[in-house]
């Protein structure tokens, strides 16, 4: 069976990636491929730790961040195609209207 | 190091390099397609680990429907392609690589200050078959399902009106 930290490091490595992605990136549909990246690290804990300490709640809770993050994709998506629409521009950088 | 252990760090190197390239591709459809191969081998470690349902669940959603919704919003705003229109400057490429090397090294070492891979004992498969989890999804977590329920309803509505033509404006 597979150790508990392995599996951990495996999520902290995804997860770090997430946010490098997240801080990088400039068009906003990768920024929100990145924000997929971290919610499937969060995941991958929950059912790692929900083998170790033999409790069927993690993975409820990993499937409920599972259907949150169906949710957040469409409606991120349906945002970023009314950006689009708008300004003809996806980069996060560009949409700068509320910016003191 | 037993024979699932092998296969998940197999399946997790594959991963590892696949998120890697999801956030560091020149090309948007090619990082779609690395966030297949990362968000699948995800799904095979939860089948490795026992977690049956989860592990399909996340490949039927993720891979079968979130993945297709990104490539229709790639399509949809004509995504353009090259490091300078998708990335942001060198400076803030070279913050965020500092910020994402210091937080896995981070989380790593306490990973393995306090969980030792050495002296770990590996976990027994947990039983995540469809009738334990439909047990305690409707015993248990009943009031939370039926709000997530609402919740996707809620995004449902919500993405169709953001993105639908407003034909008021236009006439």
């Amino acid at each position: 069976m597979i150790r508990l930290p392995l599996v951990l490091i495996f999520a902290a490595l995804l997860f770090s990636a997430g946010v490098y992605g997240v801080l990088a990136r400039r068009n906003a549909v990768m920024v929100l491929m990145a924000i997929e990246l971290m919610l499937n690290a969060v995941n991958l804990n929950l059912i790692a730790f929900s083998a170790s300490l033999k409790d069927v709640s993690g993975q409820i809770f990993a499937l409920f961040v599972i259907a949150v993050a169906a949710a957040e994709v469409g409606i991120g998506l349906a945002l970023v195609i009314l950006l689009f629409r708008n300004r003809a521009s996806i980069n996060v950088d560009e949409v700068d209207l509320l910016k003191w | 190091m037993t024979a699932q252990e092998y296969a998940f760090v197999v399946v997790a190197v594959v991963g590892s390099l696949a998120a890697i390239a999801v956030v560091t591709a020149r090309n948007v459809v090619h990082a779609a397609l690395y966030l297949v191969v990362a968000l699948a081998s995800v799904g095979i470690t939860f089948l490795l680990v026992g977690a049956e349902f989860v592990g399909w669940t996340q490949i039927l959603i993720y891979v079968g429907a979130i993945v297709i919704l990104f490539l229709f919003g790639l399509m949809l705003t004509k995504a353009p392609i090259g490091r300078d229109t998708l990335d942001h400057t060198w400076k803030n490429r070279l913050a965020g690589g500092l910020v994402g090397v210091v937080m896995f090294v981070g989380l790593a070492a306490l990973t393995l200050r306090v969980w030792p891979v050495g002296t770990t004992p590996a976990s027994a498969p947990v039983d995540g078959s469809t009738a334990a989890i439909g047990t305690s999804l409707f015993h248990d977590y009943v009031l939370p399902f039926e709000v997530v329920s609402f919740l996707l309803l809620a995004a449902l509505i919500g993405a169709i009106v953001l993105a639908r033509k407003d034909d008021g404006d236009e006439a």
